[in-house]
């Protein structure tokens, strides 16, 4: 053990294999520690027993409608970009039971739904997917209200974030000022070398986290080569989307843009995008009710502005179109995000560009928008 | 070493989507498919601390069926029960109205913002409304009548389909009584209708009002809504007195599921009243 006393603040060098260590004193405060791993030739998010569940030697290769994981042996841990999975799963999972309703001598009863989460430690945030999760806290942590599953398992949650040095075809975190480096919100910001870990203390309990392990100083050459891995990954980002202060106003102002009616003949409506999208929010609630009768469930499912039924009622559809779905979806999160929350809804993160069937690519759309419209 | 970890123990709660039980005390149809359910709380404590505006609603909840957002359409300072004027039209709504005298319905709620009738005393009030856009009117209505001084002139301006469909029927002497003058009109007559015909926004047309000192409330078939607005906008009503009530899609009242969404507002937090000023941008877009 070295004589390196670490501080909230403070950076650090670690040797590779020395993450074992850390993921053990996270098991020993009570922390799942949830990783990437590989499984079904995609990265999933899923809980670690050891360094060699996660990814090392992987990259992958995404474009629109395009995902490919491919093993190239390099020797680090976190090279790869995330696949369709994010953290919301954890915080906002896809189904969870909101109450059960019983029904005994013709009277029903409500039994609300307790239960005791597990505190998660997520290992190799990407910093879009951080900024992700900053942005769910407006949406789920409101002053009036906020969400219990989410409150729960947020305010126990650990955060090791993984800065990117070998962004992917997809990504444009650059543009939406969300990375390629975390800046804020978490525990451990940690940026992969060849053959060392360069490592930021970010609270208490990620100070904590390092007890025991072989800390090592950061020397100028180590921080010298994250400063220009950081900068030649910003300048590498597969897509860009220009001056995104102005979005709001561009897509507000052109609601009735010939675009919406091109993309909608494109767009399957499938809902691809809004499920992989670490922001999205929206949710249905159902029921299921037992063969006797007697006994009901109600549910909360991750739901899409592209479902048909999302904008229903009596009177009709208020939605009733692929072009008035697809509208909604990108004004919401490019514009009307930041009327509701003060962010926009996107990280930059590329998910709903890869995982599109049709390979519709949002900053192109983006793009088109912008076009000076030709009048004859 | 410190014990980091938070919460392995802590316990989720859902309190805000759970339902309170009330029982149905009286149902009193009103039309064909129409009937208001008047409502008590089973739970003391709930019936002791629920109070709502005009114009708010609650989500309604059948067991194994699901919600539905439905305006109060009783007196806010009735605090003993709560009226529910309901059309027979979904699949919560059908089987609400199979339910008898002394059946339950769970009840989430109030939810949404309400006619402005504190903002505007001494403004002459104009209420516009159709089919079922009524019952969020009506507790503007007993507002008006207990605070009757409060107001300039109060005009009802109410249309349904037929005569059959015209709801609270036996309620319009009583209001005129208290000093609402009240234009009602149908689409379609019948031998025994002696009123006017046609859709509501043409009973502006018979009015004779101060755009200056009108404040319009409008609530009922979004088709109507429009009219009601053009109308009002071309008496040069300023859009700042024009309030409107939506109907969207909801699953929370929250402001959470995001299914209530126009444009930057969620209906059931930001409305589903809104000034036609704010809503205007939005409500002017097609299929937005």
């Amino acid at each position: 053990m070295s004589d390196l006393i670490p501080e909230v603040g403070s950076t650090f060098a670690l040797p590779k294999l020395e993450l074992d260590g850390l993921l053990s004193n996270l098991r020993k405060f009570g922390y799942q520690p949830i990783g990437p791993r590989v499984e079904d030739n995609v990265i999933t998010y899923a809980p670690l027993s050891s360094l060699d569940d996660l990814p090392r030697g992987y990259t992958s290769e995404q474009d629109a409608g395009r995902y490919r994981l491919i093993y190239t042996g390099h020797p680090r841990y976190f090279d790869v970009t995330p696949g369709a999975q994010s953290w919301k799963q954890f915080l906002f999972p896809p189904r969870s039971l909101i109450f059960s309703a019983r029904r005994d001598d013709g009277k029903w009863k409500i039994q609300e739904e307790t239960k005791a989460l597990p505190s998660y430690a997520f290992i190799g945030v990407r910093p879009c997917e951080l900024a992700a999760l900053l942005i769910q806290d407006r949406v789920f942590l409101r002053e009036e209200w906020s969400d219990s599953i989410y409150r729960l398992s947020r305010q126990s949650a650990f955060i090791l974030s993984m800065n990117c040095l070998h962004p992917c075809g997809t990504c444009f975190c650059a543009s939406m000022g969300t990375g390629p480096k975390a800046e804020t919100g978490f525990d451990l910001s940690l940026t992969e070398l060849d053959d060392m870990f360069m490592i930021t203390i970010g609270s208490e309990a990620g100070r904590l986290a390092l007890g025991g392990l072989n800390l090592q100083p950061a020397s100028a050459f180590l921080l010298q080569a994250v400063s220009k891995g950081l900068e030649d990954a910003r300048k590498r980002m597969g897509r860009n989307i220009p001056d995104t202060e102005a979005l709001p106003e561009l897509l507000l102002g052109n609601l009735e843009h010939p675009q919406w009616d091109d993309v909608a003949r494109r767009c399957l409506s499938c809902t691809n995008c809004t499920q992989v999208c670490p922001t999205c929010f929206c949710w249905d609630a159902s029921d299921q009710l037992s063969i006797s009768g007697n006994s009901s469930q109600r549910t909360r499912v991750w739901d899409s502005c592209f479902n048909p039924d999302y904008s229903y009622i009596a009177g009709g559809n208020t939605r009733p179109n692929t072009r008035a779905r697809y509208r909604q979806w990108l004004t919401h999160k490019m514009a009307s995000w930041k009327h509701q929350f003060d962010v926009l809804g996107c990280v930059g993160c590329g998910r709903c560009i890869t995982w599109c069937p049709a390979g519709i690519d949002l900053t192109a759309e983006i793009a088109a928008l912008r076009e000076e419209k030709v009048t004859s | 070493m410190t014990q980091i970890a938070l919460s392995s123990m802590s316990l989720v709660t859902t309190k805000p989507m759970l339902p309170s039980w009330a029982e149905i005390m009286n149902i009193q149809a009103e039309a064909p498919g129409i009937a208001t359910y008047s409502l008590r709380f089973v739970d003391h404590l709930v019936r002791k601390n629920y109070a709502f505006r005009p114009g708010q609603f609650n989500m309604l909840y059948l067991p194994g069926y699901g919600e539905a957002a439905i305006s109060i359409s009783s007196d806010p300072e009735n605090r003993e029960t709560l009226d529910h004027t309901i059309r027979s039209t979904g699949n919560v709504t059908q089987n609400i109205a199979r339910l008898k005298v002394g059946d339950q319905i769970g009840i989430r709620g109030p939810f949404g913002t309400s006619w402005p009738v504190e903002q505007f005393m001494g403004a002459d009030l104009i209420i516009a409304t159709g089919g079922v856009g009524a019952p969020s009117l009506r507790p503007v209505i007993y507002h008006v009548m207990r605070h009757r001084q409060d107001y300039g002139r109060v005009v009802l301006l109410y249309g349904a389909r037929t005569p059959k469909d015209l709801q609270y029927t036996n309620e319009y002497e009583s209001w005129e009584k208290a000093g609402i003058e009240t234009m009602i009109t149908v689409d379609r007559a019948d031998e025994s209708w002696t009123g006017h015909v046609g859709v509501v926004s043409i009973l502006f047309y018979r009015l004779r009002m101060d755009p200056k000192k009108s404040v319009i409330m409008t609530c009922g078939p979004e088709i109507m809504i429009r009219y009601v607005v053009f109308e009002a906008l071309a008496r040069r009503v300023p859009s700042s007195h024009i309030f409107v009530s939506l109907e969207r899609n909801m699953k929370c009242g929250l402001g959470q599921c995001g299914h209530c969404q126009i444009g930057p507002y969620f209906v059931c937090k930001d409305g589903p009243i809104f000034s036609y000023e704010a809503l205007e941008p939005y409500y002017s877009v097609e299929e937005l």
